[in-house]
């Protein structure tokens, strides 16, 4: 026990002083993170909401499609990536394995789905309520899907915390097709993982608060976005 | 883009000489469930007035407002606007009992409506403002349009409507909640686009709101159509026993 509250001792100095090293990995992992999440929300919302209003064959079998991805395996999908973008794979040529590209990439690929899937079912109940009045305006589809998705802005602030909480916690992909280097594709998670290996706890419990904090903080944040939006009946 | 003529639809119009009515409705049959509950309706109204449809909870008023327009298609019979049998969206505009507005401010409200409606962009401001200005909303032009009265809603909703500038505008008991200042205030902004030439049906069961705005009624009972009678005379005499039943104040079955 001596040792986890030297850990802590040694981790709350870290932070305190603003740790060069410690400030890069943190940046990083915001960087990826928040790249991963904006290309699922720009991808994963409109086909969210095109699964809620569309009607065309193989609807069903798409939503229950998509709904599964939601669990995909984070190390299967890191794997999917790396063949993808290595040497001899398809998309080798842009040599973009052990970058933090890839590292967006393999996160988006799991995160789009669950922004998708929880999508859809905001933007079905808001359907159900607005469809006879844009019916009646003579509203297309797309204006149909954009009337939607942008009254539904609040709550769909939930689907994108959701994708933020998997990409921030998620550890296996990055792993694999960023391969956790030191200075270029090292971010909270993957440090974690290898200063515990190594035996450096303070670094590793000091990460670990850290990352508890920021995920704290950023769904707070949005949270109260939702509170006060709800307030005004804007959600 | 102008819209194809059927040939029958064009030939009738030319055998009865005249203006094709704004909304006609023929041997429509609408089931749920195995239940016609729109039975056999035909009727055909005129282009200008106000018509009001009563008649008993279950009679088909709201479905009957659902087909005029063209928010629901008919299982059998024919629905013509205009003489034609394509839905004329931008020329119809339906208010509903309960208000749907947008999660936005008024102001956005109608902004949204006008885009909808394919205003241009440039006319969009200026037809803002007299929408705001027609009902009385210039104070809540910026509140979120769903935390206002029952009354506001509803006068949002009807303005929204009247964005469409509709030749038809269908209303479905839109003063059904309302306490008599907002109902007023209702009638008149309906009495005002009967005037600036729009087509009113409206569905109401509130006797003394038929007598202030029908021109004629028609009075529906069992998915059909029991009497078209000119509004006086309607409350006056009804022609059908069923009418006379419904003013008497009997149950219908």
């Amino acid at each position: 026990m001596q040792d986890f509250g030297a850990a802590f001792g040694e981790a709350f100095a870290l932070i305190a002083g603003l740790d060069a090293g410690l400030m890069e990995i943190i940046g990083l992992s915001m960087r990826v993170t928040f790249s991963a999440v904006l290309i699922a929300c720009v991808i994963g919302l409109p086909l969210g909401a095109v699964l809620a209003v569309g009607r065309f064959p193989g609807r069903h079998i798409l939503v229950v499609l998509v709904s599964a991805l939601m669990g995909l395996p984070p190390v299967v999908v890191g794997l999917a990536v790396y063949l993808m973008l290595s040497a001899a794979g398809p998309l080798g040529v842009l040599q973009l394995l052990y970058t933090p590209t890839a590292m967006i990439i393999a996160q988006a690929i799991l995160v789009t789905p669950i922004i998708a899937s929880l999508t859809r079912q905001v933007i079905d109940d808001l359907h159900g309520e607005y469809d006879e009045l844009l019916r009646s305006m003579g509203a297309n589809r797309v204006g149909m899907i954009a009337t939607l998705l942008w009254d539904a802005r609040y709550s769909l602030l939930t689907a994108a915390l959701a994708g933020l909480g998997r990409a921030l916690a998620e550890v296996g992909a990055v792993m694999i097709v960023g391969g956790n280097i030191n200075h270029v594709t090292r971010v909270m998670t993957t440090a974690i993982a290898l200063e515990t290996s190594k035996g450096a706890l303070a670094l590793a419990l000091g990460l670990g608060i850290i990352l508890v904090g920021l995920s704290i903080l950023v769904n707070a944040g949005l949270m109260g976005l939702r509170k006060s939006a709800e307030r005004l009946a804007y959600a | 883009m102008p819209e194809p003529i059927s040939r029958a639809s064009h030939l009738s119009v030319i055998e009865a000489g005249v203006k094709p009515p704004a909304v006609a409705l023929h041997d429509v049959v609408l089931e749920r469930r195995g239940k016609a509950l729109v039975d056999g309706l035909t009727l055909s109204l005129s282009t200008s007035g106000t018509t009001v449809l009563m008649g008993p909870n279950g009679a088909g008023k709201s479905l009957t407002l659902r087909l005029m327009a063209g928010l629901i298609a008919p299982d059998e019979g024919r629905v013509r606007w205009n003489g034609v049998e394509t839905t004329p969206s931008q020329s119809v505009a339906l208010v509903f009992q309960k208000p749907v507005l947008l999660r936005r401010s008024v102001r956005a409200n109608l902004k949204h409506a006008l885009k909808t409606y394919g205003v241009s962009r440039i006319e969009r401001p200026r037809r803002l403002e007299k929408l705001l200005e027609m009902g009385e909303l210039e104070n809540l032009a910026d509140r979120p349009a769903r935390v206002l009265s029952g009354g506001e809603q509803q006068r949002v909703a009807l303005v929204r409507a009247l964005a469409a500038r509709p030749k038809l505008l269908l209303l479905d008991e839109p003063t059904a909640s309302l306490d008599p200042q907002a109902t007023a205030a209702i009638e008149s902004l309906i009495r005002m686009a009967a005037q600036n030439g729009a087509k009113i049906v409206l569905v109401t069961h509130d006797r003394g709101q038929a007598q202030r705005l029908a021109d004629e009624i028609v009075f529906l009972n069992h998915g059909q159509v029991a009497e078209v009678t000119p509004a006086q005379r309607f409350f006056d005499a009804p022609q059908s026993q069923e009418g006379r039943d419904y003013l008497d104040g009997h149950l219908l079955l």
